[in-house]
């Protein structure tokens, strides 16, 4: 039997080695970021965010994201009701294909695009090319790579929510002689909205620094195809080490924040809950 | 349409398409058609029309075996090792109180935050040989960013939150009482933990394993900032991939592309299968 | 006028929820469709609201043809089993939701909705949210809401299931006062006999998707149509037909309710012995478990005067005689339809 002497030395010896651990995986490295980009002083960061490249970047990134989010909310709200209020054939087959984009590389799904829309190669690339739309090397393919990539976060966080409330509050506001509209926007929509939040943060925190998959399908050129974290490789391998944590803290920063959300979701959920 | 005898199940898939789809189902389907099966079917068609004896020679090239060695070992000895490293930390950010422990729950999150092109420049500094950390190693002639053991780094950088977050909720659940009634039958510590602890703790860590796993053999950003991409040393898989496209080689990289899309199906499946073998667990 | 369903079915799957199923609910009714899980009383109900859609039949509401119109469209008034009240309004939000939805005027809204709080008698508590009120509260909202809307026929799933006992008794009581005053054509799905013997005007009786019998409570609690009406509806002894002087032509069982049992200590040419096992107190009355002397149960029920004179107890002997019992002959055909008597 354990004295109470040991299991207390037992209990800081284990909470030691995690906080060793962690620390020299996660936060030793995020602090590097930190303080390599301002190595040079608040003036040698700021002028990294001065300088062309980073600019355009970022707002290549901004684009990207902001036409992703509204398409996978809307795809994510759509899935997630068919999944929550349907029992069909197939449906769990579905949730899995949902899934695909999370358990393959992005490189994979770059190459994906590449192999359909790919002016030389690619099924519909002769197609949009004849109609003088480049989609590989371009935006378009950023935004579809995107897309790819962060499609299952918004229906992930509504499924288990919808679940929860289910249909009766929908059926009621029908009885009550509300469209499907009326339903959706004043009976489901606030009752969903804390999931929804959710997962348009960790959508948009993905879409932003989503590397891999946009690296094969944007060509990567400096200043006009290249996103933020391809900013960051390129400036890396380029030794602008200053240039390229400079946006690595910019893309840390919008990390921190997304947790920082979540944190105040979880705990805005936990006073939330229902009390019966 | 009550004059048709339909069998059981699919009425109501055939009325909704007769009467025209409602807007959530047509849009499900149509987006989940243009933005991911489509591109998948290019990938599969591109490697049938190969044949199989040209995919068989790209897939089995040495330079391709290499890749996987270091892909699919690597990853693996990273999902294990966090298996081992995230249970015991998963223990104590659920059974013990200390100062700081919200924000350390918190600091479990930042592979999810983090882009990977920023873990991957940041883990290539701390870890070189003038690095935070890697100026501890260098001395005795251990270099870990930009060989093997940089590629082991990153890859346990990205998979350690999926076993501590697979585990967390399971660890909530497990009552403190079944603990005390195994005490009180008279077990011993060690034969607490080993015959009422673990067992019901398996199912989850097998799954956080296997999710990091998966997402440490996909896995470019990070890795390819931090790895020197040497073929036969610490090239892996997905980077090899993103070469042979860099090469213009559609074959080589549709081929490798292929053999990575399989193993990440088939991981799904096992992944979904282990959550259901956890679910048996479960009191509801 | 009211509720008309004709031949209506619904199959889920393998499973015939309903089948060929004929009903009228005549106007200003309190009709109750009552039955165990599964009998099809909630397909029913949701069918005639046009929360499902039936494979096949018709259904009208106050002589209007309703089969093919939305639920939106059809003026009716659901109240769910579990409220279903819309947790992030407030219990006026709640109630005014259908009359928003219709865009009455602010002003006529704040009328309506006061009105009907007083109804309800919350009065006090319009604007708290659903989470902190009661069962009973909760469930008289939920009602409120559905009437807000003046709604051609008020339909309830399980409106009392999810409370518990003493608010139940309250809450049906107070329900039927209130069909009284507003005398609105009304069905509610209960498994609860005695809730249904309560409140209901008249009552369906379903099983496995069929109506088995339609009537006033007295109806169907003294002339059952089948041997399920007689086996669901009050307390029933069931004995074989083979037994001492009962009509062996009968086939099937034999049906005698617990007070049609009479105890006596003389035995006559049509008794039988009995030993008491068991005696309940049920305060006004009192319940004796007996057994045949061919090991067969039998509970008799008698008034405390009439037990308190038989002067005996458990253990002893007695003589039973069987009064008014029913029986049915097989094929589940009624035929002792007036009951049979075995004097």
């Amino acid at each position: 039997m354990l004295s109470v002497n040991s299991q207390k030395s037992q209990k800081w010896a284990l909470i030691a080695i995690a906080l060793f651990y962690l620390a020299l995986v996660l936060v030793i490295p995020a602090l590097v970021v930190v303080v390599e980009a301002f190595r040079d002083g608040i003036g040698g960061f700021l002028a990294a965010l001065q300088s062309r490249n980073f600019q355009k970047a970022t707002e290549l990134t901004l684009i990207a994201t902001a036409i992703t989010i509204p398409l996978n909310t809307l795809f994510g709200l759509c899935a997630a009701w068919v999944i929550a209020r349907n029992r069909f054939p197939g449906r769990a087959l579905l949730i899995s294909i949902i899934d695909v984009p999370f358990s393959i590389s992005p490189v994979v799904a770059g190459l994906m695009l590449v192999l359909l829309y790919g002016e030389r190669i690619g099924w519909l690339g002769p197609l949009f090319a004849s109609m003088g739309i480049k989609v590989i090397f371009a935006l378009p393919g950023i935004v579809l790579a995107t897309i790819f990539v962060t499609l299952p976060f918004v229906a992930r966080e509504v499924i288990p929510v919808l679940e929860d409330l289910g249909p009766e509050p929908e059926e009621a506001a029908r009885t009550l002689g509300a469209n499907d509209w009326q339903t959706f926007y004043r009976v489901i929509l606030p009752n969903i909205r804390w999931g929804l939040i959710y997962g348009v943060l960790l959508t948009n925190a993905r879409a932003l620094g989503e590397f891999g998959a946009v690296a094969v399908v944007s060509g990567s050129i400096l200043g006009r195809t290249s996103t933020l974290p391809i900013f960051v490789e390129q400036s890396y391998q380029n030794y602008q080490s200053v240039a390229a944590f400079s946006a690595a803290l910019v893309l840390a920063g919008f990390g921190v924040l997304m947790l920082i959300g979540k944190a105040i979701l979880e705990n805005y959920y936990l006073k939330k809950l229902p009390s019966h | 349409m009550n004059a048709f005898p339909t069998p059981p199940k699919w009425p109501s898939i055939l009325s909704r398409i007769t009467a025209g789809l409602s807007f959530p189902w047509a849009f499900t389907f149509f987006y989940l058609g243009i933005m991911l099966l489509l591109p998948a079917a290019a990938v599969f068609t591109k490697a049938i029309a190969l044949g199989p004896a040209e995919f068989w020679r790209i897939a089995t090239a040495p330079m391709a075996l290499s890749a996987y060695n270091v892909t699919f070992v690597t990853a693996f000895a990273a999902a294990a090792l966090n298996g081992v490293m995230g249970t015991l930390i998963a223990w104590v950010l659920v059974r013990y109180d200390f100062p700081g422990r919200k924000i350390v729950d918190a600091v479990v999150d930042l592979p999810f935050a983090l882009p990977t092109a920023v873990a991957g420049l940041a883990l290539a500094t701390v870890y070189n040989d003038q690095g935070w950390v890697g100026q501890w190693f260098a001395p005795f002639g251990i270099r870990i960013a930009f060989t093997r053991l940089g590629v082991f780094v990153a890859m346990v950088f990205i998979s350690l939150p999926f076993i501590i977050r697979t585990l967390q909720p399971v660890l909530q659940e497990l009552a403190p009482e079944v603990e005390e009634a195994a005490r009180s039958l008279g077990a011993t510590p060690q034969q607490i933990f080993m015959r009422v602890i673990l067992p019901p703790l398996m199912p989850p860590i097998l799954t956080g394993v296997a999710l990091g796993f998966s997402r440490a053999v996909g896995e470019y950003g990070s890795v390819v900032l931090i790895s020197s991409s040497i073929p036969f040393r610490d090239l892996i898989a997905p980077v090899l991939v993103f070469q042979r496209l860099e090469q213009y080689d559609y074959g080589g990289a549709t081929v490798i592309g292929a053999v990575l899309l399989l193993v990440s199906l088939v991981l799904l499946f096992m992944i979904n299968q282990l959550q259901q073998w956890g679910r048996r667990y479960a009191i509801r | 006028m009211g509720i008309v369903v004709e031949n209506i079915s619904k199959r889920f799957g393998h499973f015939q929820a309903l089948d060929q199923v004929d009903l009228v609910v005549p106007d200003g009714k309190l009709v109750a469709l009552l039955g165990p899980s599964g009998s099809g009383k909630s397909t029913l109900l949701r069918a005639i609201a046009g929360l499902e859609s039936p494979d096949q039949g018709k259904i009208w509401i106050n002589g209007q043809e309703m089969t093919h119109l939305n639920v939106q469209e059809r003026q009716i008034g659901f109240v769910f089993q579990h409220y279903a009240l819309f947790k992030h309004l407030t219990v006026r939000q709640n109630i005014a939701f259908g009359l928003e939805i219709r865009k009455v005027k602010g002003a006529e809204v704040r009328r309506r909705v006061n009105e009907l709080l007083d109804l309800i008698q919350l009065q006090g508590l319009g604007d708290r949210y659903p989470a902190q009120l009661s069962g009973g509260q909760r469930q008289r909202v939920a009602l409120a809401r559905a009437l807000a809307v003046q709604p051609q026929v008020l339909l309830l799933d399980e409106p009392f299931g999810a409370l518990d006992a003493q608010v139940r008794k309250d809450l049906r009581r107070w329900l039927r006062d209130l069909h009284h005053q507003v005398n609105l054509t009304s069905v509610f799905v209960t498994h609860d006999q005695e809730e249904a013997m309560e409140v209901a005007d008249e009552i369906v009786i379903m099983n496995e998707g069929r109506i088995e019998q339609v009537g006033t409570p007295q109806a169907v609690y003294d002339n059952p149509a089948t041997p399920f009406v007689m086996k669901f509806v009050g307390e029933v002894n069931i004995l074989p037909s083979g037994l001492h002087r009962t009509h062996a032509q009968m086939g099937s069982s034999v049906f005698i309710r617990p007070h049609a049992i009479k105890i006596q200590s003389q035995p006559t040419a049509t008794s039988l012995a009995a030993t008491i096992t068991h005696v309940v107190y049920r305060g006004w009355g009192v319940h004796v478990e007996l057994m045949l002397s061919d090991r067969i149960p039998l509970t008799a029920q008698l008034d405390r005067q009439e037990w308190e004179f038989l002067g005996v107890d458990t253990g002893e002997t007695v003589q039973v005689e069987l009064q008014e019992a029913i029986a049915f002959a097989d094929g589940q055909q009624q035929s002792g339809n007036p009951p049979l008597l075995f004097r």
